[in-house]
């Protein structure tokens, strides 16, 4: 399996990050988590919903980019019009996203980098849906460039989605939903379950060690790491090729490499 | 019979300064981008804007027509950035409320169903409530929560783009997804609304797709015909969005980076003129729907 792209496991990583007993809206951002979300359903957990990425529900998750004769099979009708009531705002979906920045509260940011709020520095795209995403329903991340401009020190710019910082919660506040997962990076996988949801290092991506991932994160970081982040097999690489045939996830970590890297 | 037909210059005439002007749509897809242009053509100004944003966002704040902007995000799908928009919020040019996604549309809802608020837990936890004034509220319930009381959003005036309309304001939408143009309506004093196709009365000529009337005509004040009306933003099932369009708005925001230098190209001093610009009726309706 040397041929494996550090993509592919990225990929590989994000699925089990989906695996669910639940029927519930899994919805991947970008090429690797959209693919890993395919690939969640495909495999371990059958019961998750997706759509075509515009407004029908699909049972065989759509490949990336252009289809050539593949017709989408549509099963159902999940519009926006629709996705708060029936997917965010009842705590039935999985969404795995990218932020620009994340600190150690689990806090991301989207919006805006420095500046005032009158007149950011940077303005991105506004915070979407990430508020309503983190007081509803379970999150998950990917970052494919693993560095300290991404994992802050001290806070985000603009917090964006909601995290486990106590200073933000108001008395009589219903925080029960906040349900931050895991975040798959270039480097390794991390979760939450540090003592009071201190972010965590629960696997480290082949030749990768602890200390590099602590020296390219802006906050302390708990090592838990279990072993290596899994390499997904033969039956995981075909799958992964039949949801993205035009080999998009090449292009998102810098020189595409592969899974089992030589020390940097 | 009842008739609401009006030109857009019309509709556009019935707008005053300092308005409150919701906008249907989202981000690339499906908006009154007709409409817009015929704002910018004209002299209003100090506009609040309401929008699930794409280049109708963009336009007004470089044309200098928006006050303050009320949104989730300004985005052209595979242009994540709205370049002119970027630049107005980055030079200090507008005012705004940031909103969620799902906080706009029950914004929206609040509005329509004439109540100060409606409560949610959306926002708790975030810096939207700091930033945007946004009040708490606890239930008066034995569970005591205590949540963000989202303002009504109420519209002096609403503009959507629809595939069929008739005289009598009645809509048909098509495509896959109405977004949330019913509450825009339904928030707004007056909604104003552009068509692919006008006809007499919808039911001698479309009654099979009366499940496409997404909202009630009492919603509707004003209709109007404006073929490719939403180009460069998409009509599905019509045609897709103007991905070339959209890359040259884009770049332009770069070089030259200077409204008044490109707003012809963009806006045109007329519809019939800038249709011609893009390739006229049957090349807008040749753009492929957007694979997502």
């Amino acid at each position: 399996m040397s041929d494996v792209t550090l993509a592919e496991l990225c990929i590989f990583a994000c699925s089990e990050t989906f695996r669910t007993d639940r029927e519930i809206i899994a919805t991947g951002i970008g090429p690797v988590p959209r693919v890993g979300a395919g690939l969640a359903k495909l495999t371990h957990s059958p019961g998750l919903m997706m759509t075509d990425g515009e407004a029908y529900l699909v049972e065989q998750p759509v490949p990336m980019g252009p289809r050539g004769d593949y017709q989408v099979k549509r099963a159902g009708h999940l519009p926006f019009s629709r996705f708060f009531d029936s997917a965010v705002w009842t705590g039935r979906r999985h969404a795995m996203v990218t932020p620009t920045q994340i600190d150690r509260f689990g806090q991301t940011n989207l919006s805006q980098l420095g500046g005032t709020h009158h007149q950011p520095k940077t303005q991105m795209l506004g915070v979407r849906g990430f508020p309503g995403n983190s007081i509803y329903h379970a999150n998950s991340m990917f970052i494919p460039f693993h560095s300290k401009r991404t994992f802050v020190e001290g806070e985000v710019d603009m917090v964006s989605s909601a995290g486990y910082n106590p200073a933000k919660r108001v008395a009589g506040g219903n925080y029960d939903h906040i349900d931050l997962q895991q975040m798959v990076t270039n480097l390794c996988v991390m979760d939450f379950g540090g003592p009071d949801n201190a972010v965590r290092v629960i696997s480290l991506h082949p030749g990768v060690t602890f200390d590099q991932v602590q020296e390219t994160t802006g906050f302390e970081l708990v090592d838990a790491v279990e072993g290596e982040t899994a390499l997904p097999g033969k039956d995981a690489l075909v799958i992964i090729n039949q949801l993205d045939p035009h080999n998009y996830r090449a292009n998102v970590i810098r020189d595409n490499p592969p899974a089992k890297r030589t020390v940097t | 019979m009842l008739d609401k037909r009006m030109t857009p210059a019309e509709i556009v005439g019935r707008l005053s300064d300092g308005m409150t002007v919701g906008i249907g749509g989202w981000g690339p897809r499906r908006k009154p981008m007709a409409l817009v242009r015929e704002i910018i053509r004209s002299d209003l100004k100090d506009l609040t804007i309401i929008a699930y944003g794409g280049a109708d966002v963009g336009m007004l704040c470089a044309a200098g027509k928006v006050k303050k902007l009320v949104f989730a995000f300004v985005s052209l799908d595979a242009i994540p950035l709205e370049p002119w928009f970027r630049k107005s919020r980055e030079a200090g040019q507008i005012e705004v409320l940031e909103l969620d996604e799902g906080m706009l549309q029950w914004g929206l809802k609040a509005a329509a169903f004439g109540l100060p608020f409606l409560p949610t837990r959306v926002g708790l936890g975030t810096d939207l409530a700091e930033l945007g004034g946004l009040k708490t509220v606890q239930s008066p319930y034995v569970d005591g929560e205590t949540l963000i009381a989202m303002p009504a959003l109420k519209l002096d005036a609403a503009l959507l783009h629809v595939n069929r309309c008739d005289y009598r304001g009645n809509v048909q939408l098509l495509g896959p997804d109405a977004y949330y143009d019913e509450w825009f309506a339904k928030a707004s004093v007056k909604t104003y609304v552009s068509c692919e196709e006008l006809v007499d009365k919808m039911e001698d000529h479309y009654h099979d797709d009366a499940e496409a009337n997404i909202f009630e005509r009492c919603f509707v004040t004003g209709v109007t015909e404006i073929v490719g009306g939403a180009h460069p933003s998409s009509m599905p099932p019509l045609h897709g969005p103007d991905m070339k369009a959209f890359k040259a708005y884009a770049g332009a925001a770069k070089d030259p980076g200077d409204w008044s230098a490109v707003a012809d190209q963009f806006v045109g001093p007329d519809e019939a003129t800038y249709l011609d610009s893009v390739g006229g009726k049957e090349a807008v309706m040749n753009i492929p729907l957007a694979i997502y």
